[in-house]
């Protein structure tokens, strides 16, 4: 804690005991995060092409971040992670609140919600995205299946080859994984709250809705705000579902930042263009984070320990 | 009243209906003859067949990517929780300076995208060497898992009543001693859940498997089912198969934990 200076040789002691514990894990994370994190920022100065080792590896300042703003390629990609992030967390967030709202009054089966919840999220995000591809696939797959018997398709919709419809399986399989696991974090939230405030709203009169309004909403504030820091954070990031299920297609129609960067660097052989474009990935995120935490969370933060 | 009766009990359903559906199908269609895949999909088993399963363990030898996963999820896990747990102990029962700057930092790390520190670790481990390796993909892999350890940990240390060590170290026991005799021994529970959380996460990891690795012999599972994908047909039988096969593993590990792994994973964010 800042201003609290230990003085006694027994607090010294017990500090310094803590920091020798703490070593090995915190040089870890030094050496295998900020140090790489670092090494990224002084690479994106450079044009540094691994297919073209005779140019060397010059420092060019900023030109790497100026090629990213002029590249259509990289304009394209943000805007389909900013579109991805917005409607897949907006639906999980939506979905996650209502269903944690209805199963907060449930007394029985918390261990069927527990493993309804746990699968989907467990399972390994490459094979939920290659799970809904299956659905989704062919002329003949269950989903188009489906939408002909109920009636709501007169043929079958090739899903894949048009960017509309590819997005689809794309925001289906993210929102199949990840709401019930945002409905988890909710109903946990939920099952916090001081059922006598209820009580107490009920006895002045107000409505179901203005109890939701006036009690759960702020009450659960900061589990909505945790849920919604680790969904966006993670959705912007998106790279196992959507390389799985579409490989950013058709074309480059469905391809998120973290892929292009990928390709960028592991295709294209690309390190100083890409090592630039993984450095926006990461001030992108970094930024949505504190913005977050500004305008959302400081009650959050002021309560933690 | 009446209506909230059975209102959640429909919810429910719901829920899980949609959350097994995709699951139902993979494992049905997992053990459906491939020239029957597409042709008009039925939602009850009839002729089942175990062709994709044997082409995978004989054509594809699926075990290499198999004990590849283990060895690699495993060495993290293990590193982790034993060094984590030593940092997780500091950071929950003792005061010091920064304390909470050191917790907010590792934190910090731990959401931070894995695809901004690609492009060095591919050179790193290129000019160690390491490419292609399980070293090479435990050390990316405690980017995102010790961070997660700590965190993990900290929450369980932080469950058990402070008096306890208390009560040892007045009798005279140090305090290494008491977090190894007192401690340690209560928070087995935690530190159980924590390496499966931790095991789960590095056995789905993606990208730097993808990135790491060269060929099919230090391929992880994620890795190797996401490049099945042929250059004009696409094997849907033995793709499901080893779906199926990817999510055996960490989906009984989960069921079995599931009490414990859904305290930890929602006390860290919902405990004010």
């Amino acid at each position: 804690m800042p201003g609290a200076e230990p003085t006694g040789s027994v607090e010294r002691k017990e500090a310094r005991l803590a920091w020798g514990l703490a070593l090995p894990a915190v040089s870890t994370i030094l050496l295998v995060a900020l140090f790489p994190l670092a090494w990224t920022f002084w690479e994106s100065l450079h044009l540094h092409d691994l297919r073209m080792p005779w140019l060397e590896r010059p420092f060019i300042g900023l030109a790497n971040y100026l090629e990213a703003f002029g590249d259509p390629r990289f304009r394209g990609s943000l805007l389909h992670t900013v579109f991805f992030a917005a409607t897949s967390v907006t639906l999980e967030l939506v979905i996650g609140l209502w269903l944690a709202l209805s199963l907060n009054r449930a007394f029985r089966g918390r261990g069927l919600v527990r493993a309804a919840v746990l699968v989907p999220w467990a399972i390994p995000t490459v094979v939920s995205a290659l799970l809904w591809r299956f659905m989704f696939e062919g002329q003949t797959g269950i989903v188009n299946a489906a939408l002909m018997d109920a009636g709501l398709l007169r043929e079958p919709v090739v899903w894949f080859i048009q960017p509309n419809t590819a997005w689809v399986p794309v925001i289906l399989a993210d929102v199949w994984k990840t709401t019930p696991f945002v409905a988890l974090l909710l109903l946990a939230g939920l099952q916090n709250i001081d059922s006598s405030l209820y009580e107490a709203a009920r006895i002045d009169g107000a409505s179901a809705w203005r109890q939701f309004r006036h009690v759960t909403l702020p009450l659960l504030k900061p589990a909505i705000l945790v849920a919604l820091i680790f969904r966006t954070l993670d959705a912007f990031r998106v790279f196992d579902l959507i390389y799985a299920l579409t490989g950013g297609g058709p074309g480059t129609s469905t391809e998120p930042i973290a892929l292009y960067t990928f390709n960028t660097l592991l295709q294209n052989l690309q390190f100083g263009y890409g090592s630039a474009l993984s450095v926006i990935v990461f001030l992108v995120t970094f930024g949505l984070a504190l913005v977050y935490i500004r305008f959302l969370g400081a009650e959050l933060l002021g309560t933690r320990r | 009243m009446s209506r909230r009766g059975w209102w959640p009990s429909v919810v429910l359903g719901l829920l899980v209906v949609a959350s097994a559906f995709p699951l139902y199908w993979a494992l049905l269609a997992s053990f459906t003859p491939e020239a029957r895949l597409f042709q008009g999909p039925s939602l009850l088993p009839s002729d089942l067949v175990l062709e994709h399963y044997r082409a995978l363990f004989t054509q594809r030898n699926f075990w290499i990517p198999i004990r590849n996963s283990l060895i690699v999820a495993g060495s993290t896990t293990a590193f982790c929780v034993a060094v984590g747990a030593l940092c997780a102990y500091a950071l929950a029962r003792l005061e010091f300076r920064g304390k909470s700057l050191l917790l907010g930092f590792i934190l910090a790390v731990g959401m931070f995208p894995q695809i901004s520190v690609v492009s060095p670790l591919y050179m790193l481990l290129r000019s160690l060497h390491l490419i292609n390796t399980y070293p090479g993909l435990v050390l990316p892999y405690l980017t995102f898992a010790m961070p997660l350890t700590v965190w993990l940990l900290v929450g369980f240390f932080r469950q058990l009543p402070a008096e306890l060590e208390e009560a040892a170290m007045v009798d005279g026991a140090s305090r290494l001693r008491a977090f190894w005799e007192v401690i340690v021994p209560l928070a087995v529970p935690g530190l159980a859940t924590t390496a499966i959380l931790t095991f789960v996460y590095s056995w789905n990891e993606f990208l730097f498997a993808l990135s790491f690795t060269l060929g099919p012999d230090r391929q992880t599972v994620p890795v190797a089912i996401a490049l099945f994908r042929g250059m004009y047909q696409v094997p849907w039988g033995q793709i499901l198969a080893a779906a199926v096969i990817a999510t055996l593993p960490v989906t009984l590990l989960v069921l079995a934990f599931q009490r414990r792994i859904v305290q930890g994973l929602t006390a860290g964010a919902v405990k004010g």
